[in-house]
């Protein structure tokens, strides 16, 4: 066990240096294209930021999908010329009645593969749609995969609305990732009032140019809010011009009015449309409807041609401005809820690395006099060892660019704490064969050998509990689980490759005294 | 040294005893956690937690608590938390819709105290994800101890697997009990604590059977007990050494870690603690009570040929 060929010491050597360089890269600030520019990145507990959780409420998007599914499916029919009964949605089913005869011209056109009105999944060996039929009643549902494939596609549209509505506000260095069928999971770093993000995440942003019902309760038309008084307006439920068809929205500051407002521009079928609309209803008030809130409603003075518009409300310009970015970026497809936030602000984060760093040295340094103490000098060796140990689990972690949280600096600590455990039973062992052996080296050589089990076994079950704690654990317990499993294995590397070739050195130059320990 | 003169701790004679206070330490703490149970935090039970600085240091605890019941929050806690002016406010409602829900509660508590009150960290959990952050959490402990025994199982006979899974179990139950008996809140970072643990408690013991095992090859005459005495006791200077260091480690955390590390560190430090002592006094005694011999670590050697 003792001895090191050339070859052995040279790739042990290469590595520790490799890391301790890859470690040392945390320390200059390089922002150039550098091969190596990795480091280590601060978790939002300890830089300060936000994290959030969002929800895609789907429920509304499954109503609209089968609202379509339902026109669809009469002009199906009757292409096929299938008779049918009373078509309507119940809760979340297409229910209709069709004569006996149809049902196996139903069938077949309901389960051909190439159809489009059930679209065949061939990952899922599924339909969209499942259907069952009880005495000529036949009940159309969405089928488990149906519904995954809309929530996703709900979950992607919504990612990136949410994505363009980050970037506009420029914050710094966002992550926004999916996270399983419906949700978005968001971290802003160094972000310190979430309060604008939330707002801005919070709007669908459905916009829609509606004209304002002559009288009330009228059929067509609906009661609506204003977004900043408690008034209501009828308004028609028939939309001129939607939010899909802007190409710009910008604040602005009238001069004359001394208000903030938004101006925007159409595409080309918007301001169609809208010129159209105006030319024939001069006179006429048309609301500015956003999530079912009217922002207001003037009274159209003049046809608007241009494709150029303005909406006035009351805004500050804050407001103008977020307005105006949510009009930019889009509307979402469904509702966003935020099902869990987790704000630090930078001054605690700043107080728990200062914690954490001090917390970090006086354990180390308790841990190296305490060895200093037990072993003398094998104690330096574990003392280097677990230096070295240090330094290498500072320089995989820059390689893997992993994220340092506050328990992932508490799994250092820890690590520090059961790292010289290692060599602790390999010195434990020695001093056993001391008694028995009366050559050094062999006994030096014997407990190594012996020890190797026990030092195997004892880190292994540590081991475990970082994985499954890396892949269950959330956020911050994820960076400990992180730092404790690679401290794990570099505290093996530095115990059986480092601190072996150490204690090697030492029983040669040693082997013809008699070493007390 | 220090602990050569603990050579020959005759540890068979104090199993019986150990063993009763072990079993009585379970049943109190079963016993406490089915009466107080646990203070969840609100990464388990969902809910609003801030942590509070005020600018003027005189504000007191409960103009705070007062300010904060008047604006009809629901269930609220407030603590001190760390620092003379820092504290701890857990509010038993969520409201994740109204953006301006944290907002309003700093404004109200601005101007209900006269102060600028900074809200240093805040964590809101809907009742959703706290439930699926309570089971990924029981679903982790539950894990890493079956996947212990599965381990223990490969390297080592059942009689160990049985001695090592009980001092696993024991170590979490008193662990916890103490949790609920001192009402210190339970969050991820707890979950994770009881994880190491775990690890800890089963490498504590690993050590000790792996001797075991060993001086068993050894000596075909000497009882179980007698070798149980002789691997403990060799054993038992590394078992004092790694727990002295990674007790400095911890109580360094404890101790200026700062506040939120606390809870973890505490947890921690009492499993380290119980983990040393269950390998010695719980995991072992069951080999003697198994009647482990030399046939039983030989049967597995001839079968592994």
């Amino acid at each position: 066990m003792l001895y090191f060929s050339k070859t052995k010491i040279f790739i042990i050597y290469s590595v520790i240096f490799f890391l301790s360089l890859c470690a040392f890269l945390n320390l200059i600030e390089n922002d150039q294209n550098f091969i190596l520019s990795k480091k280590v990145n601060l978790g939002l507990d300890l830089q300060g930021g936000s994290y959030m959780l969002l929800e895609v409420d789907s429920e509304p998007v499954l109503k609209q999908k089968l609202q379509e599914k339902l026109l669809n499916f009469k002009k199906y029919l009757k292409k096929n010329k299938i008779q049918y009964q009373d078509l309507k949605i119940i809760n979340q089913s297409i229910n209709f009645f069709i004569s006996k005869n149809d049902i196996e011209k139903f069938e077949e056109f309901f389960l051909n593969k190439d159809n489009l009105i059930n679209i065949y999944y061939n990952q899922y060996r599924s339909y969209e749609m499942t259907y069952s039929i009880i005495d000529n009643e036949v009940k159309i549902e969405y089928s488990k995969f149906g519904i995954i494939e809309i929530k996703k596609t709900t979950l992607d549209q919504s990612l990136e609305i949410v994505r363009r509505r980050i970037d506009e506000v420029g914050t710094k260095e966002p992550t926004i990732l999916r996270r399983g069928n419906d949700r978005i999971l968001i971290e802003l770093p160094g972000l310190e009032d979430p309060n604008r993000i939330k707002k801005l995440l919070g709007k669908t942003a459905n916009l829609s140019f509606r004209f304002v019902s002559q009288t009330e309760n009228t059929f067509g038309s609906e009661l609506l809010f204003f977004e900043n008084s408690d008034d209501q307006l009828s308004v028609s439920k028939r939309v001129i011009v939607s939010g899909d068809n802007f190409i710009n929205a910008k604040p602005l500051f009238d001069n004359q009015t001394n208000q903030a407002i938004v101006s925007f521009s159409f595409d080309r079928v918007g301001a169609k449309k809208f010129g159209r609309a105006t030319t024939d209803n001069v006179g006429k008030r048309l609301a500015i409807i956003l999530d079912n809130k009217i922002i207001s409603a003037p009274s159209i003075r003049e046809p608007i041609l241009g494709g150029n518009g303005q909406i006035s409300g009351d805004f500050t310009f804050q407001e103008a401005t977020d307005l105006a970015l949510l009009l930019r970026s889009g509307a979402l497809p469904a509702p966003l809820r935020i099902v869990e936030e987790r704000t630090v602000g930078p001054d605690l984060g700043e107080d728990s690395i200062k914690a954490g760093a001090i917390s970090l040295m006086i354990g180390f340094l308790l841990v190296i006099f305490y060895m200093l103490y037990k072993y003398r000098l094998l104690g330096i060796i574990a003392d280097l060892a677990l230096i070295i140990n240090l330094i290498l689990l500072l320089g995989v972690l820059t390689i893997l660019e992993a994220t340092l949280t506050l328990p992932g600096i508490a799994g250092i600590i820890l690590t520090v704490g059961m790292a010289v455990d290692a060599n602790v039973l390999i010195f434990e062992r020695i001093k056993e064969e001391m008694k028995i052996e009366k050559s050094t080296i062999h006994a030096f050589d014997m407990g190594y050998k012996r020890a190797q089990s026990a030092v195997i076994d004892a880190n292994i079950t540590t081991l475990i509990s970082a994985v499954i704690l890396f892949f269950l654990g959330s956020g911050p317990v994820k960076g400990f689980a992180v730092t404790l499993g690679i401290g794990i294995l570099t505290t093996l590397f530095s115990a059986y490759f480092f601190a072996r070739h150490l204690s090697s050195l030492y029983a040669m130059k040693n082997k013809d005294k008699q070493i007390v320990l | 040294m220090m602990f050569k003169i603990a050579r020959d701790i005759q540890f068979s004679q104090f199993y019986k005893k150990m063993n009763i206070l072990s079993s009585i330490l379970i049943c109190l703490s079963i016993l406490v956690l089915l009466i107080k149970g646990l203070n969840l935090g609100v990464d388990f039970k969902g809910g609003t937690l801030i942590e509070v600085r005020t600018e003027n240091e005189k504000i007191d605890i409960s103009e705070i608590r007062q300010s904060l019941l008047k604006m009809e929050l629901g269930d609220v806690t407030v603590k001190k938390f760390g620092k003379k002016n820092d504290y701890l406010v857990k509010i038993e409602m969520t409201n994740t819709n109204d953006a301006n829900f944290i907002k309003s509660i700093n404004d109200q508590l601005s101007s209900n105290l006269g102060s600028v009150i900074n809200f240093r960290r805040v964590e809101n959990v809907g009742p959703k994800v706290s439930n699926e952050l309570l089971k990924a959490g029981l679903l982790a402990i539950t894990l890493s101890l079956a996947a212990m025994l599965i381990y223990i199982w490969i390297r080592f006979e059942w009689q160990f697997s049985l001695g090592a899974i009980i001092a696993l179990i024991h170590d979490v139950i008193i662990t916890v009990g103490i949790f609920s008996f001192l009402s210190y809140e339970v969050n991820l970072s707890i979950v994770a604590a009881v994880l190491t643990i775990v690890g800890y408690s089963m490498n504590d013991t690993v050590v000790i059977f792996d001797r075991v095992r060993e001086n068993l090859k050894k000596y075909s005459k000497i009882s179980i007990s007698e070798i149980s005495n002789i691997s403990t006791n060799q054993t038992l200077s590394r078992t004092l050494i790694t727990s002295v260091t990674t007790l400095l480690a911890l109580f360094s955390i404890y101790i200026f870690g700062g506040a939120i590390l606390k809870g973890f560190s505490f947890a921690m430090i009492i499993g380290v603690i119980v983990g040393t002592y269950s390998s010695i006094f719980v995991a072992t005694p069951i080999l003697n009570y198994t009647n482990v011999s030399q046939k039983t670590v030989l049967k597995e050697n001839t079968e592994n040929n």
